[in-house]
């Protein structure tokens, strides 16, 4: 395994309402290496987006961390105080693609200029080459007739080819570290699938490491290397993409898996999570996910489970995993998904 | 079936056009199709095929250049007058595709999922409207004091609710959802997915459901519309387009769809579309039911291979 290139420890962030607390990220361990690519896959308000929001200093004002750092090159990213600070770092080292295509993008200026843009502020390009070097990456993201659309407003853009603009921006700035948030949701299958080919190919060419933020566990097994499960602000298990399609150890992971559509009978109700995910404004008792678990035992009510080791790679935060637990099955349907794959192609 | 079938929703030949004279681009060309009254009807094409389009243009945001609209027999495209516009306005509803740009950021949530209650001029009394409000946040699974917060204070799928939240609460007969879950996680994926069946089960509604999602839509659709640079390809009922996908614009979005096995996901073989693969220079396309029920777009050689391929 390679070096970690950005290592989080404990972890914490909070956000203030009205006068109260409300706790997105509850101590979260997290070692990322350099070249590797990393999917982070939760519910909607795990606090995905804010994890990751955190290494480039975009927390929404009422934000903050309390607690651990950030460690990217030898510098703690936690410290950081100032807006300068965060522009050595920003863009040109972790780049991010939102999630909500239409809000990085600026209404009012031509997507050509928005890509000229970050050619100039983080490679120094100028002029024609800058507007010679955003067409070329317009048509790499599959933009077509890219010389055309580089003089067009985003408006005159749908849903999807906005989405390559963002990768096409983030693209431009040349970054170490892509995060990606929920790259390809509002992208049709056959151009996700380019998508996440054209990313793999930057991220073998540039040697990028790539953070992908999604809740699409079938995006997952086509590009990532290893997966952590996250859920109330927390990663509940960790481990090689094989290792967590195919020996997945945490409940909620189980949960994960059986509600994906791909495994759905048409005319029976699709398998949901019964309950809702815990109240983070509230301090949360034990292991989160316990009031909507079938498996809970008495003691995830109580006591946070610490991690348990499945392998070097594999580990899980679940009282299941502890030598005195009784032994538990996951549910018949995601129990064979190797044999799902081979039935379908 | 005894009684014949009268569409909800008909589409006829419909062209959008945007921009003027040099600039015009045709965003749909000539794309016909019917919805049943109960059914759930699919749109599903790649990105910019025009999906979103038809749909703006059913609830008369773009203007038709050319086609016409019929909902219940009656014409709602073109020129119309103030009642059926306000009728089109509250009987057909459309769950929005991008859930950050179509909430107003600084309204709270209680206006925003109220708001076309206001405009309909309808004589609610406060805590009437406030009930509504109440039950239409249930029915999307969030909580009724989630009303005070705005917009920006929710996750991204949290947001997408609201907007579901928002059509609901209109009481429509047809909704229009455009990617109503492409931003959701799975889990609450399902919910919704669910919800919207158990809602057309309770109130008989229609929906037409644009996606990219073959999966999802082999879940939810009862037929399938396929859709490709504003032309239809493919349309047949949801198992016909799945057991016997003919244009091979229809096969790649099949093969496209993610599997949750990585060792055949990594090593599977895309197939890819491309255009050219059509000889269409002497024997141009014509729209053909190549078996009942099944209709594709195909010149006189290639439906002669499709019709081999059903046997
Ligand atoms: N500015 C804010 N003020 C208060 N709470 C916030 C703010 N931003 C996020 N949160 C809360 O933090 C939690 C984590 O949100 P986050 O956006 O990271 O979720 P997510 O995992 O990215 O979800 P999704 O998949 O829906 O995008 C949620 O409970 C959300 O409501
Ligand atoms: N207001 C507009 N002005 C100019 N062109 C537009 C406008 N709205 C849409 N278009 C163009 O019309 C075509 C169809 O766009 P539309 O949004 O309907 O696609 P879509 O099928 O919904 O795609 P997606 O899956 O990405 O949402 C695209 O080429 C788009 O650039
Ligand atoms: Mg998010
Ligand atoms: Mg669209």
């Amino acid at each position: 395994m390679n070096e970690a290139i950005l290592s989080v420890r404990d972890l914490e962030v909070e956000f203030t309402l009205r006068g109260r607390t409300l706790h997105a990220i509850r101590g979260i361990n997290l070692d990322v290496y350099e070249g590797e690519s990393l999917a982070i896959v939760g519910e909607s308000g795990s606090g995905k987006s804010v994890f990751c929001k955190t290494f480039m200093g975009l927390l929404d004002s009422n934000g903050t961390i309390t607690h651990g750092q950030i460690l990217y090159k030898g510098t703690d990213l936690a410290a950081f105080r100032t807006e300068k600070e965060w522009l050595s770092v920003r863009g040109r080292e972790i780049a991010m693609v939102m999630q909500d295509p239409m809000t990085s993008l600026n209404p009012l200026k031509t997507v050509g200029a928005q890509i000229c843009e970050a050619l100039t502020l983080h490679q120094g390009m100028q002029g024609d080459a800058a507007k010679q070097k955003a067409i070329e990456i317009l048509g790499d993201v599959g933009i077509t007739e890219a010389a055309r659309r580089f003089g067009q407003y985003p408006h005159e853009f749908s849903g999807g080819m906005r989405q390559r603009v963002v990768i096409a921006i983030a693209v431009a700035c040349n970054p170490r570290i892509l995060i990606c948030d929920e790259p390809t949701t509002a992208l049709d299958v056959t151009i996700q699938a380019q998508i996440l080919t054209l990313l793999r190919a930057l991220k073998e060419k540039y040697k990028l490491t790539t953070l992908y933020i999604t809740h699409d566990l079938g995006v997952v097994a086509n590009v990532a290397d290893r997966i952590a499960v996250m859920y109330a602000g927390d990663i509940v298990e960790l481990g090689t993409c094989e290792e967590v399609f195919y020996e997945p150890k945490h409940p909620y992971t189980w949960a994960l898996l059986s509600s994906l559509p791909q495994l759905g009978v048409k005319g029976e109700s699709l398998y949901s999570i019964p309950g809702t995910p815990p109240n983070l404004f509230s301090e949360v008792r034990g292991d989160a996910f316990a009031p909507r678990n079938p498996y809970a035992l008495k003691i995830d009510f109580v006591e946070r489970p610490p991690y348990f080791e499945v392998s070097p790679t594999h580990k899980a935060r679940t009282w299941l995993l502890d030598p005195r637990a009784p032994k538990v099955e996951p549910p018949e349907n995601i129990r064979n998904l190797r044999a799902v794959g081979e039935e379908r192609t | 079936m005894s009684m014949e079938r009268i569409p909800l929703l008909q589409v006829k030949d419909l062209v959008v056009t945007f921009g003027a004279r040099r600039d015009r681009f045709t965003a749909v060309k000539g794309v016909s199709f019917d919805v049943h009254r109960g059914e759930t009807f699919g749109l599903v094409g790649e990105s910019g095929s025009g999906k979103t389009t038809i749909g703006r243009t059913i609830i008369r945001v773009n203007p038709a250049a050319g086609g016409e609209i019929l909902y219940n027999g009656e014409r709602i495209s073109g020129k119309i007058s103030r009642e059926r516009d306000r009728a089109v306005t509250r009987k057909i509803q459309m769950i929005f595709q991008d859930p950050m740009a179509s909430l107003n950021e600084r309204a709270k949530v209680d206006y925003i999922v109220s708001e076309g209650l206001y405009n309909l001029g309808l004589s609610l009394t406060e805590e009437q409207r406030r009930q509504r409000v109440a039950r239409a946040l249930s029915d999307v699974g969030l909580l009724p004091e989630f009303a005070g917060r705005f917009p920006h204070e929710f996750s991204g799928g949290q947001r997408q609710r609201i907007g579901i939240a928002r059509a609901l609460i209109m009481e429509p007969e047809f909704i229009i959802a455009d990617e109503p879950i492409s931003a959701l996680d799975v889990s609450i994926r399902a919910q919704v997915l669910n919800l919207l069946a158990d809602l057309q089960r309770k109130r008989g509604l229609t929906y037409l459901f644009i996606s990219h999602d073959l999966s999802v839509m082999r879940f939810i659709c009862d037929r399938i519309a396929v859709i490709h640079l504003g032309r239809i390809v493919e349309l047949a009922e949801t198992e016909k387009l799945f057991a016997h996908p003919l244009h091979p614009y229809t096969r790649a979005l099949l093969s496209a769809i993610p599997l949750p096995d990585p060792a055949a996901e990594k090593s599977k073989v895309l197939e890819v579309y491309d255009p050219a693969c059509h000889h269409y220079e002497k024997d141009a396309p014509v729209w053909t039911e190549a078996e009942p029920g099944h209709f594709v777009l195909a010149n006189g050689e290639e439906l002669d291979a499709y019709r081999r391929m059903l046997g």
